[in-house]
């Protein structure tokens, strides 16, 4: 009796199993969506992050009449998620991309033109457009827009009675002076991610370098200016293992006097009210140059569901979070430069101290506006080259493989 | 036995039951054993066998963010192949695997062994320092790796202090020069290995009779004598297992060396594992992801083989 029941119980159950997971692949495609039920994935892991998007999309969800969910992932992670997403036809409304990943998703027809749901690009500098751009096509749009800047503490200058440097030759002056027994004169991150790349750029770009030709003289210039800084002994060695996060946390607890870095650090700076620092342009090679540093920030973006009239709304959403309004709270709450003008305007007014910021915004420029999607291959080969050159390699042995490895698509 | 002599004249009574088709009984019979497989089958085809299938048809595919809308993934025949072989960062990742692996394993294995025949003997509170010494195995593999990097920085780490205050060099670069960075993955993994391996053969020398030693040392065998003739043989079926579960979990590594290093300095500890992620979810190439995926199962399987291999021969 008990042989029987069991039997059939364990056919049942194995019945049962084989039918949650057929279930479970069928259903997983086409999965239905709510009426009046709007997803946005974006990356807010951040608890101050994501309430100040709850509120945004609460504003604009209460103006159209429909409610806004949002569901945030690491960074690292949207772009595969939005990817497998797509092959299960499960996308969200909108997906928050870093805009140097915008390209590949938009190459991979993933992506909606803005322009066609009604969004103007008004009132947006050219340079923030092309941020949001592939190929011409306007397919995000930008609430905030940041770069990098010179932080530096305003007291070990003072005392040092030293100007703040504007050349390379001032900065790599400074940083020798200010540095003293553990405290380094200059914190910055070369590490081997996005994150060193992101930092490299400034001083590449405002020298004349190009990422088409990394083994190019002005790049190489560049990179001995780092070699430079390490070999003074006013840079750590162990900024070839140091995120952005870790840069900040040494300028916090007093080991560098300046240090290269973004205005999301701002918020964690000012939990240090001991901490007095200023904010300049990143050095420029010889005096009267541009400082040009690297654009960077998220696009909002309407994925290809192929479901129009959610689109359409999905694209006033869009515009609504972008907004001359929206953008200015938003901004205000998290130190990044409005996209808009008018209220980039408004906000210069109102953080005078992050002045330089806004200056440094004006010139940046977008990885990606010359390489598109390629530029995955041109970073991870770039990151190889700086380790490589500040740990002891020539700058012009390592770059020249770092273009062999980018043009052969490694 | 005994229950078919019972039923046997059961059946006598009832002809319509007694005459069973001997056929269809077996068949049922075998139908009843398939039924109690199924599952594992199932399961195995399911959550083994599909992925394995993918992953190598995938590696011949040319497969890119678009395959994830249009479906579609071309056959490349073996260009995926040719041009992993032809980076050079192949046989770099290669050559650190088998470095990492064979190093770890080395270093987990002897300590752990050392501590589990110190353990071995009884002594007051050693089931206490046992079960701290378990410690770093709980601990979250990134957790570990993003303390260690703390540790082992080379400006504020705490290891460099501490040799400092002793008059050791107290500015090793640890992770920052690509000459010490794998041999820095390899100590910290050392740590979080030795638990495992202590344990497993500690488990495997409580099971040696204690007489095999009483009688050695009768015949005056020294310590490392019947160490080398009685602890290592009878440990033997232990240590294989061991080596084959440490190498299987070492081979693949890619959480702790993306908490450590992030493969770097300068790919100086790139690995198998972290060149098949930065290939599919850095570059976002699948195709070229698969096919490191693949070598990396291969050698795991060559591995395997050779463990049921041994098994057998242990068996006979």
């Amino acid at each position: 009796m008990s042989k029987r029941f069991n039997a059939s119980f364990s056919t049942r159950i194995v019945a049962a199993a084989c039918v949650l997971v057929a279930s479970a692949t069928l259903t997983g495609c086409g999965q239905d969506r709510d009426d009046g039920v709007y997803t946005v994935l974006n990356s807010s892991t951040d608890e101050t992050y994501h309430r100040w998007d709850a509120e945004a999309m609460a504003r604009c969800g209460k103006q159209l009449g429909i409610t806004i969910e949002q569901q945030s992932v690491p960074a690292a992670q949207v772009m595969t998620k939005a990817l497998r997403m797509a092959s299960s036809r499960s996308l969200p409304d909108i997906v928050q991309f870093d805009a140097s990943e915008m390209p590949t998703f938009a190459e991979a027809g993933g992506l909606i033109d803005l322009t066609t749901l009604g969004l103007s690009t008004r009132d947006i500098p050219k340079g923030i457009v092309a941020f949001g751009s592939y190929k011409g096509t306007y397919y995000g749009a930008a609430r905030s827009v940041n770069t990098l800047a010179l932080f530096y503490n305003k007291d070990v200058l003072r005392q040092a009675g030293l100007p703040v440097p504007t050349t390379w030759d001032e900065l790599r002056a400074t940083a020798k002076k200010l540095t003293h027994g553990k405290r380094y004169g200059l914190a910055l991150s070369a590490g081997g991610a996005e994150d060193g790349v992101f930092q490299f750029l400034p001083f590449m770009w405002s020298n004349g370098g190009d990422e088409r030709t990394l083994d190019g003289p002005r790049v190489v210039e560049a990179l001995d200016f780092w070699k430079d800084l390490i070999k003074d002994g006013s840079l750590s060695k162990s900024t070839v293992s140091w995120t952005q996060a870790d840069v900040n946390d040494q300028f916090m607890a007093g080991n560098a006097a300046m240090m290269i870095n973004g205005p999301w650090q701002v918020e964690t700076l000012n939990t240090d009210k001991s901490l007095h620092w200023g904010i300049a342009p990143i050095p420029v090679p010889r005096a009267g140059a541009t400082s040009v540093g690297p654009l960077g920030g998220a696009v909002l973006t309407v994925p290809n569901t192929g479901d129009t009239e959610r689109e359409r709304m999905a694209g006033r959403i869009v515009a609504c979070l972008s907004s001359e309004k929206e953008q200015l709270t938003y901004a205000l709450n998290s130190w990044m430069v409005p996209a808009n003008e008018k209220a980039a305007a408004v906000w210069r007014r109102r953080m005078p101290e992050l002045q330089a910021l806004a200056g440094q915004v004006a010139a940046a420029r977008s990885r990606t506006a010359e390489l598109g999607a390629g530029w995955s291959s041109v970073s991870l080969a770039l990151q190889s080259a700086f380790q490589s050159a500040l740990t002891g390699e020539s700058s012009q042995a390592a770059l020249k493989r770092a273009q062999q490895r980018a043009t052969s698509g490694n | 036995m005994t229950t078919s002599s019972i039923t046997a004249p059961a059946a006598v009574v009832t002809p319509r039951d007694t005459v069973p088709d001997p056929a269809r009984q077996r068949r049922r019979r075998t139908l009843a054993r398939w039924g109690f497989v199924a599952p594992a089958v199932v399961f195995m085809l399911l959550f083994f066998g599909y992925p394995l299938v993918r992953n190598v048809v995938m590696s011949f595919q040319h497969y890119t963010p678009k395959t994830f809308f249009t479906g579609r993934a071309p056959f490349n025949g073996t260009d995926n192949w040719s041009h992993v072989f032809r980076d050079a960062l192949f046989g770099k990742a290669l050559w650190h695997t088998l470095v990492f692996t064979a190093g770890s394993l080395l270093g987990q294995f002897c300590i752990g062994l050392a501590l589990a025949v110190f353990f071995n003997r009884r002594f007051p509170l050693g089931g206490v320092l046992r079960s701290l010494i378990l410690l770093p195995w709980l601990v979250p593999m990134v957790v570990s790796g993003v303390v260690w990097r703390r540790i082992l920085d080379q400006d504020t780490g705490v290891l460099n202090s501490f040799l400092d205050t002793l008059g050791l060099p107290g500015h090793t670069p640890w992770l920052t020069d690509p000459g010490m960075a794998l041999l820095s993955v390899i100590l910290v993994n050392i740590w979080i290995g030795i638990p495992f391996n202590m344990v497993i053969l500690y488990g495997g020398l409580q099971e040696i009779p204690r007489e095999l030693y009483e009688a050695a040392s009768l015949d005056g065998a020294s310590a490392w004598r019947s160490f080398r003739s009685i602890t290592l043989p009878m440990l033997r079926p232990v240590i294989t297992v061991v080596l084959v579960l440490g190498f299987m979990s070492t081979v693949k590594i890619l959480d702790l060396i993306l908490a450590l290093t992030d493969g770097g300095p300068a790919d100086a500890t790139q690995t198998l594992g972290t060149l098949t992620y930065q290939n599919s979810f850095v570059q976002l190439d699948f195709g070229a992801g698969a096919v490191v995926g693949n070598v990396l199962i291969l050698i795991s399987a060559v591995f395997a083989v050779l463990y049921l291999r041994a098994n057998r021969t242990e068996g006979k």
